[in-house]
């Protein structure tokens, strides 16, 4: 099932397209990681979805029927370039935003009374916005966004402004949001949250899907089928009848590295069992591609 | 939804300027200023009138001014026969004058030089009157030395003359007059505090507007309400608060004239003036009042204030809905308050356009200029204004707040549109062709 399916959107902006025909679909519960540079068109996607802009043909399918007005209240976004009231009161100013949100002022109190003791920082209530940090005024941010219970979170660069402890923080917060049903759409350009955090992704360039799929299929499809052996010993490898062909052999960290190109069809178990005969096998692991690689592999050949 | 969602932004942007210490320092000060305005000049005249006449010495050696030494309740003056400004001076202390005024005897050209001697310092009038008072005689000694016949009734045809010519220019009588000139005090009140109201009213939509942008919180905003209801919702935020000042501006005026002036024995003057209302400047009336006394009177009851506070009403509101919404587009297509000067112009330049408009319009309200000055929406509200007190036709009235009313509506759908794509625009600072185009997205 999927919060969230886009049919052939697209926006242009005067002689400029920012989307040109882009379909992908978000499956409930997951984090979806959406990539792309800077300018491929990510903020008017997150804004069509988010209702800020309509697009100028296409479909957006909402929990499989089609968006209402009133859906914005299942949305939490917290955008990149984010910022609050600078010289109203915290407690006031959070209650304004989820009153927006179709929240009363008697459950967004409760509501925020609890995330501000679990952050820590009940005695923010009644300070005024300017006299904090960055870094505190993106905590407030964070409660902003996710106080009133979304089905679908849009998330842009959450982690940027904060130290290792709050990204850590809001890291396991992301996590209890997916535990407790939560959809969450996660744009960064931060590869190493994508693998750690997302389930699928999509891949926008220049206004156009590259590619959309779960993280583990797009890794294999875009590796090279290679697998990487580490045994002891300082006499090369021997492959003996294993279905593969050696693509490099040397000293790795006191014991050796081979890294062997399979061949189409064979197994894991085939390979194995041809090698553990004349070696001492330490490790044994499919070498997928980082989605750093594949993003500039993508990026670059677009 | 969106219904609720607008009130829940009318509320706090109510909220927050109600809220600070500069608004409620202006709201609660005014009144007390309004009044002051309204009560001290009646103070001062309640109390000089109490006061003896002044008795004032004068030593005549010309022999023709001292008849011409007019005397009045405040100013009494004294000839002095058989004795020298100088002896007088000597036991000023003894005698019960406020000073001493030595007239010289008539020199070749057949002028006199005065000195006048006082322990305090002579005020304005009564240095004023003495001069006049001495300058009146010398002329006529001089004229009368010119053995012109018949010279008293050529000087009576000449005043006479010049004092018809006054009324001419006015049209009618006396009661008229006076009558035309407060509505002119009126009239230029209001319309001059539309003008202001409007500008400043106008301009804090537009700063809003930026701060929302700037701090960048507006594309939280958007994603939980339409740009178009967060526009008007901090237009109708804002109103509210002007309204509201203006209630208690009112209220607050009345009731301050009224305590203080049953405390300090000023009943009827207080009375007629909280009936006045805060638009009217008090001081002009009281000087007027002293003046013309019972007919000004009776035109300052004849003015009808209800059509007036309830069209300024009106005016003030339509007036600001059209221009903060042409704020509000020029507010959300710039980043910083700075870069709003080359937009801000079409803004500026007809309400300012209005305002001499108005001018104009106090010397000739029934001008073909004046009638379309009060129809075109971008000046009515400052022209009608100036009108209304002369009396304005009703069809002419119901057309110019129809206009007004369409244009506004025409106006924040355009606005509204601008406003809806600047506010997501950051960086280049956007020209008349960009948001050309912006309107058309």
């Amino acid at each position: 099932m999927e919060i969230i399916t886009c049919k052939d959107i697209t926006k242009k902006f005067g002689n400029y397209t920012a989307l040109n025909s882009v379909s992908l679909s978000i499956p409930k519960g997951e984090i979806f990681g959406l990539l792309g540079p800077n300018g491929a068109g990510k903020t008017t996607l997150i804004r069509i979805i988010n209702q800020i802009s309509l697009p100028d043909s296409g479909e957006l399918l909402f929990d499989g029927r089609p968006v209402k007005l009133s859906d914005v209240e299942q949305i939490g976004y917290l955008p990149e370039e984010r910022g609050l009231y600078k010289k109203m009161k915290v407690g006031e100013q959070a209650i304004y935003l989820a009153k927006l949100k179709g929240m009363t002022t008697a459950q967004a109190t409760k509501e925020l009374k609890e995330w501000f003791v679990k952050f820590g920082i009940q005695g923010w209530w009644d300070k005024k916005v300017e006299e904090f940090s960055k870094g505190m005024a993106q905590k407030i941010q964070f409660i902003t966004t996710v106080m009133h219970k979304p089905k679908l979170l849009i998330l842009d660069e959450p982690f940027s402004g904060f130290d290792p402890v709050n990204v850590n923080l809001i890291r396991k917060e992301i996590l209890a949001l997916k535990e407790a049903g939560t959809t969450i759409i996660l744009s960064t350009h931060n590869m190493e949250s994508v693998e750690e955090l997302c389930d699928s992704i999509a891949l926008i360039n220049k206004s156009n899907l590259v590619v959309t799929g779960k993280v583990d299929d797009i890794r294999r499809q875009y590796g090279n089928n290679h697998v990487e052996v580490i045994y002891r010993g300082l006499e090369p490898i021997s492959l003996a009848l294993a279905p593969v062909e050696l693509v490099s052999d040397g000293d790795y960290k006191g014991n050796r590295r081979a890294v062997l190109d399979v061949k189409p069809g064979a197994t894991s178990a085939q390979i194995l069992g041809e090698l553990i005969k004349g070696n001492d096998i330490v490790s044994y692991q499919e070498l997928i591609p980082r989605m750093n690689d594949i993003f500039i592999k993508l990026v670059t050949n677009n | 939804m969106g219904k609720s969602k607008i009130s829940v932004i009318i509320a706090r942007e109510f909220a927050i300027r109600v809220k600070k210490k500069s608004f409620i320092l202006t709201t609660l000060l005014t009144p007390i200023l309004f009044a002051a305005l309204m009560v001290v000049p009646g103070l001062i005249a309640a109390y000089s009138e109490e006061d003896e006449a002044r008795k004032i010495a004068v030593v005549d050696n010309s022999g023709v001014v001292m008849p011409y030494m007019q005397s009045d309740s405040q100013v009494e003056f004294c000839q002095i026969v058989g004795a020298t400004v100088e002896e007088l001076k000597e036991g000023f202390n003894n005698l019960d004058y406020f000073a001493v005024v030595g007239i010289s005897a008539m020199d070749s050209s057949k002028n006199v030089s005065v000195v006048t001697y006082s322990k305090k310092q002579l005020n304005m009038d009564i240095k004023g009157r003495i001069s006049r008072n001495v300058e009146e005689a010398v002329e006529q000694h001089k004229l009368q030395g010119y053995g012109i016949p018949q010279l008293e009734e050529i000087m009576e045809d000449i005043e006479s003359d010049v004092k018809l010519s006054t009324y001419t220019l006015d049209e009618s009588g006396e009661e008229k007059v006076s009558k035309v000139e407060i509505f002119m005090v009126i009239g230029y009140i209001a319309s001059f505090l539309i003008y202001m109201f409007i500008f400043m009213f106008g301009s804090m939509v537009m700063r809003s507007v930026i701060e929302e942008k700037t701090t960048r919180i507006i594309e939280v905003i958007v994603s939980s309400v339409k740009p178009f209801q967060i526009m008007m919702g901090k237009i109708i935020g804002v109103a509210s608060v002007a309204l509201t000042q203006f209630l208690i501006w009112i209220v607050f005026t009345m009731l301050i004239v009224t305590v203080a002036g049953q405390a300090l024995g000023l009943n009827e003057a207080a009375q007629t003036m909280s009936s006045v209302s805060s638009e009217v400047p008090v001081a002009e009336i009281t000087s007027a009042m002293q003046d013309d006394g019972d007919s000004l009177l009776q035109a300052l009851k004849d003015v009808n204030y209800v059509q007036i506070i309830g069209c300024f009403i009106i005016y003030f509101v339509l007036g600001y809905l059209l221009y903060s919404s042409m704020f509000a587009a020029v507010g959300a297509a710039v980043d910083n308050e700075a870069d709003t000067q080359q937009l801000i112009l079409p803004i500026t330049m007809p309400l300012i356009v209005g305002l001499f408009l108005m001018l104009h319009t106090f010397q000739y309200p029934d001008s073909a200029l004046s009638f379309w000055g009060s129809v075109i929406p971008f000046t009515s509200p400052m022209v009608m204004m100036a009108r209304i007190a002369y009396g304005v036709p009703a069809w002419e009235l119901a057309l110019s707040i129809g206009v007004l009313v369409l244009t506004f509506v025409g106006m924040a759908y355009l606005s509204g549109r601008i406003y809806r794509v600047g506010i997501l625009m950051y960086g280049k600072k956007p020209g008349w062709k960009e948001i050309w185009k912006w309107l058309k997205y």
